[in-house]
């Protein structure tokens, strides 16, 4: 119940110091002074607690009373998230607007899912059932895409008492009674609160084996990520991250996924939400919006709640998976998310280590990343949680605190390069400074689905990249015409490697994303390609007659020339290649 | 809270440091509120204060501390925010950095009052910036296009035409229709620059539709502070209740930080990068994120700030944390500056975020995506040759590498190249773009499609 934790002693821009506090713990979310702004408690110390404060603190008075619940900060899970927009506390930014007009005003009270609608409950259980923690009642569908499964508390179990027959129910009313074992008799509803600073429970984790597939070439072939991984992508201003972020948002073959701009660009995020409600997914027809959760906390708002907005997200990803899906959790950017942290930490006075940041930022991103992973979830299904976290060091330099922490969490880097990106190679991920721990993991996937080269083709083409690095730094001093042939087909493969596959057009209604079997299809050709050259060049002939060949033209064009309708004749370009070098072999 | 009781007076001060002062048995003092401060002599300066607690208050004063005492200043506080007095009377007339007429002219009637602290706009709310804004520069239009609603600063170095540049745009990106103005902030220039902004848009006759604020090199840097808030106050109730579209020109935002530094030294906060305090992303991003379009309302603000990089480091956290807020940004290259090339806008970390919405098939031209994209690459690759050229000289270099050159220098002399009073339309600069292309053969022109390549290439 709702009682005065105290008064407000001090306030220094989103810290508000309390007095004459005595029941309040740690973590326990506060309401601040006459606008009731929501804040949390982060220290104690005496009958004295410090509370960031996630609005805008202006005209808050020393004296000013602060209530609380009793609880720490929580999240609503339940039917209504997909397709919605929160702030990083999770207040309904649309439903926001209605009451208050364009801007955001302070102390808007607000509950995050829409009380009044009704779902289509549809039960799977009987009453006299033994229920283990979190198993499953029954299913809403929540849009065209998802079922919501609607699950028991993490730690509620029992008997099965009551439950409600097929029929519209709100999320107050109750749809089932559970007998616990101390003989209480627990109402069930649709909705559940879980504390956003706490991980959900699972049975066990599980080996990662599938790729996330996200139709970009220079990921899925060279730098994949698994179900259940985490990324980073670090990079300058304008070397594309957000651009990565909004293509495997829009792409990725995830299930749910939740978008967190954390301290980004409002018109960034206005950009994904109006594209998000025209764009259809590939697999299913569908508007993407119907499977993505949006939470918006952009630079200019409260910085307290950009810190929470990470949790927040990664908690309703928790949620979705328990229900067994693959969900994506995209942030963009954990640097705004690590400044946020310093800003308050700065605020309490504590001791700052290198750059400000403080001494606990390496646990705190620990904590979030370790939070991704696959899952066998307490009613044993199948689910995973892929973070994909975008960087945004200082200065564009990957050694500063955030970057370099980060980097002992993930296991999958995507380094963009700022050289890339000004010349508009875009995605600017860069190939000799990215890395992939998960092809073993995955590489079963690809042998089974795809082609049982596909792991030899990738290191052959890694290894030539790799080669052609070497020989820039000669070309560099010498210029090319000093190479050998054979030198000269490295470099120009790569060229073409580099220009038609690696390089790829987010804007293109064609390029935006290739299926795996296209990528395979381009990768082989190109491997080929140069095996023909290859052994073309021993034979006598000269790279400009190869480079004269009619079919060299459908090389470095084919992610254009070949749709994803037309792939067997992209197939049929090997042989189309092998065909037309008969002409030069003489 | 309105007026229904007498505010309280206090008198004496308990410590003076830089533009701060703390004053102790304070009563009912609200965080981030307006103070007002009179000195011996009767002078009323303004407040705001930084932190309040039980019986004390810590307050900064814009007007700066000079000639404050501790006993006999007096001071009370108003229990509201930073507010600025708004009306349409403002457009033709020059405030100075607190939003006092500089002009000579009586304060203008207000029409609202408005917290200069602004209010985050909500994300949904937001419409994506659309309309481009055609500058007349090439360089600009066809190769980083200004949208209207978006935040494109000129990332410069002292001594380079960034105030040219600036001026150009506002003189020649006028929209026919009258509800264009223009709303300046200076902070911390000097005389002769503000002169030559009110010269400039004097000569180009749109004077009386456009509002300044200057805070000057000499007025007290912690006005600089406010400065920019009251001009983006103005222009959010010109754009959004006034439905106006209006450009907004911040110079310089170096000055800006510099004066956040100050005070954040002074209040003894932790220091993160270069002095520069840890919330530097965030108040900067209240500034820059105020530019925008709403739903259903015409009007726009369209920002264009500029900041010299200290030392032309575009690495420095100022240029660095405002690249990572913007949507891009213009930087002009000390090289060919040097070589008398205007504007001197750097091909390669130029950049507009928002132009990919906004041009192509339907919006400006079929190919200009394209052309764009397949100019930068060149440029790059341009940049590689000379590169090499200097270590084996040009002789040495292949007959294609050799094109390249050419291409540079066309590029660089052609396309970039135009004069301060020349304006030329997207149509033309998009056909000198393909003049410099077609100096390369086809098959460089791989980020073109083939049927674009068909119909724009020049054969000579």
């Amino acid at each position: 119940m709702e009682k005065v934790a105290g008064k407000v002693y001090r306030v220094v821009g989103p810290v508000v110091e309390i007095e004459g506090v005595s029941s309040l713990r740690m973590l326990d979310m506060v309401e601040v002074g006459g606008y009731r702004l929501v804040g949390e408690v982060m220290r104690l110390k005496g009958d004295r607690a410090f509370v960031q404060v996630y609005e805008d603190t202006t005209s808050v008075k020393a004296g000013d009373p602060v209530y609380t619940q009793g609880f720490p900060l929580y999240v609503e899970l339940g039917p209504g998230l997909l397709g919605n927009i929160y702030d990083g506390i999770q207040r309904p930014l649309e439903v926001i607007r209605q009451k208050e007009g364009f801007y955001i005003g302070r102390g808007v009270s607000v509950s995050a899912l829409d009380r009044q609608r009704r779902w289509h409950f549809v039960p799977s259980r009987a009453p006299g059932e033994e229920l283990p923690a979190g198993s499953c009642l029954g299913e809403v569908q929540e849009t065209s895409l998802i079922r919501h499964r609607i699950m028991l508390m993490p730690e509620t179990s029992g008997k099965l008492v009551w439950i409600g027959g097929e029929a519209d129910y709100s999320l107050e009313d109750k749809v089932a009674v559970v007998e616990t074992k101390d003989g209480r008799q627990e109402d069930v509803f649709m909705l559940q609160r879980w504390p956003v600073r706490k991980a959900r429970p699972y049975l066990e984790r599980l080996k990662l084996k599938d790729p996330l597939i996200t139709g970009q070439r220079v990921i899925d072939t060279l730098f994949p990520v698994a179900k259940g991984g985490c990324v980073a992508v670090p990079g300058g201003f304008g070397t594309g991250k957000t651009v990565v972020q909004h293509q495997l948002a829009k792409w990725s073959d995830a299930e749910v996924v939740i978008f967190v701009g954390c301290g980004e660009r409002g018109n960034e995020m206005t950009d994904v939400l109006m594209n998000f409600a025209k764009l259809v997914d590939p697999r299913t027809q569908k508007p993407l919006s119907e499977r993505t959760i949006f939470i918006a906390n952009t630079s200019n708002m409260p910085v307290a709640a950009r810190e929470a907005s990470i949790y927040t997200g990664i908690t309703m990803a928790e949620y979705y998976r328990d229900m067994g899906y693959n969900v994506a959790l995209m942030a963009d950017s954990t640097s705004r998310w690590a400044e946020a942290l310093r800003e308050l930490s700065g605020r309490l006075e504590e001791m700052p280590l290198e750059e400000g940041f403080p001494a606990y930022l390496p646990s705190r991103l620990a904590e979030f990343y370790e939070r991704a992973g696959k899952v066998r979830s307490l009613d044993k299904k199948e689910g995973s949680i892929t973070i994909i976290a975008s960087v945004s060091p200082q200065g564009g330099d990957f050694s500063e605190p955030v970057t370099s922490h980060t980097k002992r969490f993930i296991r999958c880097f995507w380094a963009l390069d700022r050289d890339l990106a000004n010349a508009r190679h875009y995605p600017s991920i860069s190939w000799i400074d990215s890395y992939s721990e998960y092809l073993d993991d995955i590489k079963d996937w690809w042998h089974d689905n795809i082609d049982e080269n596909w792991l030899s083709l990738r290191y052959l083409m890694m290894d030539l990249l790799q080669k052609e690095q070497r020989l820039q730094q000669v070309v560099k001093l010498v210029g090319p015409d000093v190479l050998p042939q054979t030198q000269r087909l490295v470099l120009e493969v790569c060229h073409i490697f580099k220009n038609t596959f690696l390089q790829q057009a987010a804007f293109d209604k064609v390029d935006t994303y290739s299926s795996a079997k296209k990528q395979f299809l381009m990768l082989k050709t190109i491997v080929d390609f140069y095996h023909v050259s290859e052994g073309l060049l021993q034979k006598g002939v000269t790279l400009a007659e190869i480079k004269g060949l009619g079919v060299y033209q459908d090389v470095i064009r084919m992610k254009l020339r070949y749709t994803e309708d037309d792939l067997d004749s992209l197939a049929g370009l090997s042989a189309r290649i092998a065909d037309s070098v008969k002409e030069l072999e003489f | 809270m309105g007026q229904q009781y007498a505010l309280r007076e206090y008198v004496g001060l308990e410590e003076i440091v830089g533009p701060i002062f703390l004053i102790r048995n304070t009563h009912n003092v609200g965080y981030n509120e307006v103070v007002e401060i009179a000195d011996e002599s009767g002078n009323i300066r303004t407040g705001v204060t930084l932190e309040v607690g039980k019986g004390y208050a810590v307050v900064e004063v814009l007007g700066g501390t000079s000639g404050l005492s501790l006993n006999n200043s007096r001071i009370r506080f108003k229990e509201k925010p930073l507010m600025l007095a708004v009306s349409e009377e403002m457009l033709g007339r020059v405030f100075d950095g607190r939003g006092n007429p500089l002009d000579g002219m009586p304060k203008p009637a207000a029409d609202e009052m408005l917290d200069v602290n602004g209010l985050a706009i909500n994300p949904t709310a937001r419409d994506y910036p659309k309309n481009i804004i055609e500058t007349g520069i090439s360089a600009i239009d066809v190769m980083n296009t200004l949208v209207r609603g978006q935040k494109l600063p000129i990332f410069s170095g002292s001594g380079m035409p960034h105030d040219l540049i600036a001026t150009q745009i506002a003189r020649q990106a006028r929209v026919k229709n009258e509800s264009f103005c223009v709303v300046f902030a200076a902070m911390g220039v000097k005389y002769d620059t503000a002169r030559f902004f009110l010269k400039s848009f004097e000569d180009s006759g749109v004077l009386e539709r456009v509002t300044m604020f200057l805070s000057l090199a000499d007025s007290p840097s912690i006005e600089r502070i406010t400065t920019p808030r009251l001009a983006l106050s103005c222009a959010e109730y010109l754009a959004f209740r006034k439905k106006m579209h209006v450009l907004v020109i911040m110079t310089d935002m170096s000055n800006y930080c510099e004066a956040l530094r100050e005070l954040s030294t002074i209040r003894g906060e932790i220091p993160a990068r270069k002095g520069y305090p840890g919330y530097l992303y965030s108040d900067l991003a209240s500034l820059y994120e105020r530019a925008g379009m709403i739903k259903g309302v015409d009007g726009s603000i369209t920002q264009l700030p500029i900041l010299t990089m200290p030392n032309d480091d575009i690495t420095h956290p100022i240029p660095d944390l405002t690249g990572y807020i913007t949507e891009g940004q213009i930087v002009l290259e000390r090289e060919m500056f040097s070589r008398g090339i205007y504007p001197p806008i750097a091909g390669l970390p130029s950049l507009s975020r928002l132009m990919k919405d906004n041009i192509g098939e339907g919006l400006t031209r079929e190919d200009h995506p394209a052309v764009a994209s397949q100019l930068f690459s060149c440029y790059a690759k341009v940049k590689d040759i000379r590169a090499l050229a200097a270590i084996i000289g040009e002789e040495e270099l292949s007959p294609l590498d050799k094109l390249y050159l050419q291409f540079g220098e066309s590029f660089e002399r052609r396309f970039l190249s135009q004069k301060y009073d020349e304006r030329r339309t997207l149509e033309e600069g998009l056909s000198i773009g393909w003049e410099v292309l077609s100096l390369l053969p086809k098959e460089e022109l791989l980020r073109i499609r083939e049927e674009h390549i068909e119909k724009y290439y020049v054969r000579k």
